[in-house]
């Protein structure tokens, strides 16, 4: 519905004086699916409070389209929040929560009782508008409060960690139902996540964000192979960060020489600016590197400290050269056991070098 | 004041003090015993105590106002032009005017505390029920030498302007109402200030995200959320005002209920002091059970964990500097009576006419009380009578909050409305059964006439005050697990043996609470006393206020400084005994069980 930007945001609580959220710039296209991932205490719940109008920020300026609403009250703002714990109204009904937003927009009669209708029908609740809100399970709450934010047909639906009080299974049935129900009404949505397969699951985009500013902004594809650093590398997945001397670099790449010697050609962003003696941090993901026999050619010889199995893959960790390495393997060589050597290979396709 | 006593731990709390607590596990009879006959053989004493002193009397009010003329007294009530409808109607609207301006003080108070921080915000916090802790003799002088005619206040403001009258002087139902304030709006404060506590923000927040103004907000959200703690709060103030009494005898308003009780009763109309105290009776039963209706219905309370709502630092700079001078006032305000009843205990007798404050000052006063035998022995009465009603009451208080929390039998309810009854009744409505049902020889007195005898004095105060060690027993059962006691027994103690204990011994930090509470309140006592002491049996707060009407002001606040004292120790210890227990018994100490 509308393009929502963050224009060198910043927010200092009067207490500290560290910033919470430091000179944030971003653009959530419209219509996009956009997602805050980051560890708690990151800034990402203070970034959008922020888009809310429930905190104004320090310094910057917040846009929705052309309006400037960087100081404009949260009522005036035309925005659907879904809270973390639902902040349901517990004195009304579901359809009289439901229909709070369109009773201070003057939607009243038999438009409202339609649009509450529709609005919970979206999220499977028809015939529940009697109930009270004490009366529904968790999920339900969950769903009432995504119907309560979508009913006003915002111009951008903001969701603060809205699947944290759910179980496990629910969580991903109604992370698939969101992102439905977002995809139908089109609306902008900005969501706030600590979960980072949350994040990769549903966003368009997302933000990784850490000790108050944004460390990468891109799809959950870009994010994932090709994270601008040490921290998104190791957040998003769980990625082995192995620090290497660099032997030589081009536009695009850079040759770090291996544990055993062997010059590894690993991709690098076109600005790197990593020369001959300086030490390249290269980060290859679990599920890339393969183990093999110890004697196989082009393979480091590394030596078993743990296993671990999860059913769809073996969780292995390595030790190669002094430096602990995670595999993730799907398949494994027959007695793998703690103490037996195997062979690694780190694949140069998947090498990427990161910033510290 | 009078009534059901404001105090700090024991106000029969509000609904939204504390979720209902989850029904204590009750053992059958037969678990503790091997008869199932053995919780009628507790309970029967028991209900025969609270029939005998209780229900009995009530009744032998109601027949004490309908023996000679069969009902004429009522009619009074029916017509316009008398003192009985006047009365009726006086009192109500006292206590309505009572609701409003307590509800208005003790809510706004509960949200300057609770929503914003300021400097002196824990000061004021900490101070806030000072007022409401006096005594209610003494604490209906204070504001009377404050801010009647007379007053600290008014003559301080009128030296000040240099006008011919006093400033901003109150009397009649003007001062009444002010006395009500200032003592009664905790109940709105506590209430409004818990459910504030429990409430979310983020349901705030949702109101504004939802395209709710500020006042859209308060009127659709905060105020629907807190209508349970204020409607408890407004019934509370109710009751307590329509049964205040020293109030209206200090600042004159003869035609309230209260008052006429007194007046026809000191005027030898019995039939007509019972035909006043059946109607207030049945009114302030009427409230109590709208009470118990109300508080069976849910509270609002947060449904989300974890979500601590924010004080608001007022941070602009006129604000903080609004705010520290509001502060002050404010601590200025809730100290005063305590400070002024302290200055004038130091006044020669005598010396104060028409200065601002008394003009010479003197330690006499306190001496007076102490090595004057006939000054000191209203002090010695009222400690008596306090000790054997406080023993009274702890026995029955125990025994009967252990079997209405633990034992299963019929009629478990009606034990537990009993109890309720005398905390609901009036003190001048429980003197006046009492003189009805003891002025002749009865089952109950052992064929003794107790009118105007010493016994009849702490029987008035273990009906008064029975509740307080009920209640807070009652809570520290609810806390204590049963199996607790079964374990006992399977290691081969007999009942009175685990009771004792282990029960007993568990529960004994919220009896002694109770226990303390109860012999305060019974030196302070005054309400009940007026209406049945002897020279022989004269309490102290009578003699405080004897000592008022002989103009002995200094000696009448020495008194009440001594009674103040005793209640702020009081305090001090519960204080210490509550903190030993958890801080969810220390809420449930303020609600009544089941």
């Amino acid at each position: 519905m509308v393009e929502v930007r963050l224009d060198a945001v910043s927010k200092v609580f009067s207490r500290s004086g560290e910033p919470a959220v430091d000179t944030v710039d971003l653009t959530i296209r419209d219509g996009e699916f956009f997602t805050l991932v980051g560890p708690s205490g990151c800034g990402k719940t203070t970034t959008l409070r922020m888009v809310a109008g429930f905190y104004f920020p320090s310094a910057g300026r917040i846009f929705f389209g052309a309006d400037d609403v960087t100081r404009t009250a949260p009522n005036k703002r035309d925005t659907g929040m879904v809270f973390q714990n639902y902040a349901l109204f517990p004195h009304l009904s579901v359809a009289q929560n439901v229909g709070y937003g369109l009773k201070t927009r003057k939607v009243r009669g038999a438009e409202a009782r339609r649009r509450v209708d529709e609005a919970l029908e979206q999220v499977h609740l028809a015939g529940y508008g009697g109930r009270r809100i004490d009366q529904l399970s968790g999920g339900q709450q969950q769903r009432v409060a995504l119907a309560r934010a979508l009913v006003i047909r915002p111009r951008t639906l903001l969701l603060d960690e809205p699947l944290s009080n759910l179980d496990a299974k629910l969580r991903e049935e109604t992370r698939l139902e969101i992102r439905r129900i977002q995809r139908e009404a089109n609306t902008t949505s900005i969501y706030v996540t600590h979960d980072q397969a949350e994040a990769m699951a549903m966003s368009d985009r997302i933000a990784v964000m850490n000790g108050g500013t944004v460390q990468q902004v891109g799809s959950p594809e870009e994010i994932y192979r090709r994270p601008a650093n040490r921290f998104v590398a190791t957040f998003i997945g769980r990625s082995n960060v192995l620090e290497l001397p660099a032997a030589g670099a081009g536009p695009e790449h850079v040759d770090v020489t291996g544990p055993d010697g062997v010059t590894l050609r690993a991709a690098a962003p076109s600005n790197h600016g990593l020369s001959a003696p300086a030490t390249a941090l290269v980060s290859v993901r679990p599920e890339n590197i393969r183990l093999t026999v110890p004697e196989v050619a082009g393979s480091l010889r590394a030596t078993v400290v743990e296993t671990e199995f999860t059913g769809m893959s073996t969780n292995v960790v390595v030790d190669l050269a002094g430096t602990e390495l995670h595999v993730a393997a799907v398949q494994v060589p027959a007695g793998l056991a703690a103490g037996a050597t195997v062979g690694v290979v780190l694949p140069a396709e998947h090498l990427w070098v990161v910033r510290p | 004041m009078g009534g059901p006593a404001v105090s700090v731990r024991t106000s029969p709390d509000p609904v939204a003090e504390a979720p209902p607590a989850a029904p204590a596990r009750r053992l059958r009879g037969g678990a503790i015993t091997g008869s199932r006959w053995f919780p009628y053989l507790l309970v029967l004493p028991l209900a025969l105590v609270l029939w005998g002193y209780i229900v009995q009397p009530m009744l032998a009010t109601f027949f004490e106002s309908v023996g000679e003329n069969a009902g004429d007294n009522y009619t009074g009530f029916l017509s316009s032009d008398g003192v009985a409808q006047q009365s009726l109607i006086n009192s109500i609207l006292i206590s309505v005017a009572s609701v409003v301006l307590c509800g208005v003080v003790g809510v706004a108070m509960a949200f300057l505390l609770r929503r914003f921080q300021f400097p002196g915000r824990g000061l004021i916090e900490a101070i806030i029920l000072v007022p409401a802790a006096l005594p209610p003799l003494i604490g209906a002088i204070s504001f009377q030498l404050l801010y009647s005619e007379t007053g600290i206040l008014p003559r301080a403001l009128q030296q000040l302007f240099g006008t011919e009258e006093p400033v901003l002087a109150v009397s009649g139902i003007a001062g009444v109402l002010v006395v009500h304030t200032f003592t009664m709006y905790p109940f709105f404060y506590l209430a409004a200030s818990a459910a504030l506590r429990g409430l979310d923000p983020s349901v705030e927040e949702a109101a504004y995200n939802l395209g709710a103004s500020r006042l859209r907000m308060w009127r659709t959200v905060l105020l629907p959320m807190l209508t349970p703690a204020m409607v408890s709060g407004a019934l509370l103030v109710f009751m307590t005002s329509l049964a205040s009494y020293t109030a209206p005898l200090l600042f004159g308003v003869d035609q309230t209920m209260t008052m006429q009780i007194y007046i026809n009763r000191t005027n030898g109309d019995m039939p007509l002091a019972s035909t006043y105290a059946s109607v207030l009776g049945v009114v302030s039963i009427l409230f109590l059970l709208a009470m118990r209706w109300y508080e069976g219905r849910r509270s609002y309370r947060s449904q989300s964990k974890g979500v601590a709502s924010h004080r608001r630092e007022v941070t602009n700079p006129l604000g903080r500097w609004l705010a520290m001078v509001g502060s002050l006032v404010g601590v200025a305000v809730l100290l005063a009576p305590v400070a002024t009843i302290g200055l004038v205990a130091f006044s020669r007798d005598g010396s104060w006419t028409t200065q601002v404050i008394p003009s010479e000052y003197t330690t006499e006063n306190f001496r007076t009380i102490v090595d004057d035998p006939r000054a000191f022995e209203p002090i010695l009465n009222s400690l008596t009578i306090s000790a054997v009603a406080t023993a009274g009451i702890i026995v029955v208080g125990v025994l009967i909050a252990y079997a209405v929390r633990r034992l299963q039998f019929v009629g478990r309810s009606l034990l537990d409305i009993g109890v309720m009854l005398a905390w609901a009744l009036p003190g001048t409505v429980v003197a006046i059964n009492l003189i009805a049902a003891f002025s002749t020889g009865s089952v109950f007195s052992f064929g003794q006439v107790l009118v105007a005898t010493f016994w009849i004095m702490p029987l008035a105060y273990f009906v008064r005050f029975l509740p307080m060690v009920f209640r807070s027993t009652s809570a520290a059962l609810a806390q204590t697990d049963p199996a607790l006691e079964e374990a006992a027994r399977n290691l081969g103690a007999s009942w009175p043996r685990a009771f004792l204990t282990v029960t007993v011994r568990l529960v004994l930090p919220g009896v002694v609470a109770g226990a303390l509470l109860a012999f305060v309140h019974g030196v302070g006592e005054f309400v009940a006393s007026v209406l049945i002491y002897t020279s022989q049996t004269e309490p102290i707060s009578v003699a405080i206020n004897n000592s008022m009407y002989r103009f002995e002001v200094g000696t009448a606040a020495a008194y009440g400084m001594l009674q103040i004292v005793l209640i702020f120790i009081v305090m001090l210890v519960s204080g210490r005994l509550e903190r030993g227990r958890s801080s969810r018994s220390a809420k449930e100490a303020t609600q009544w069980a089941g």
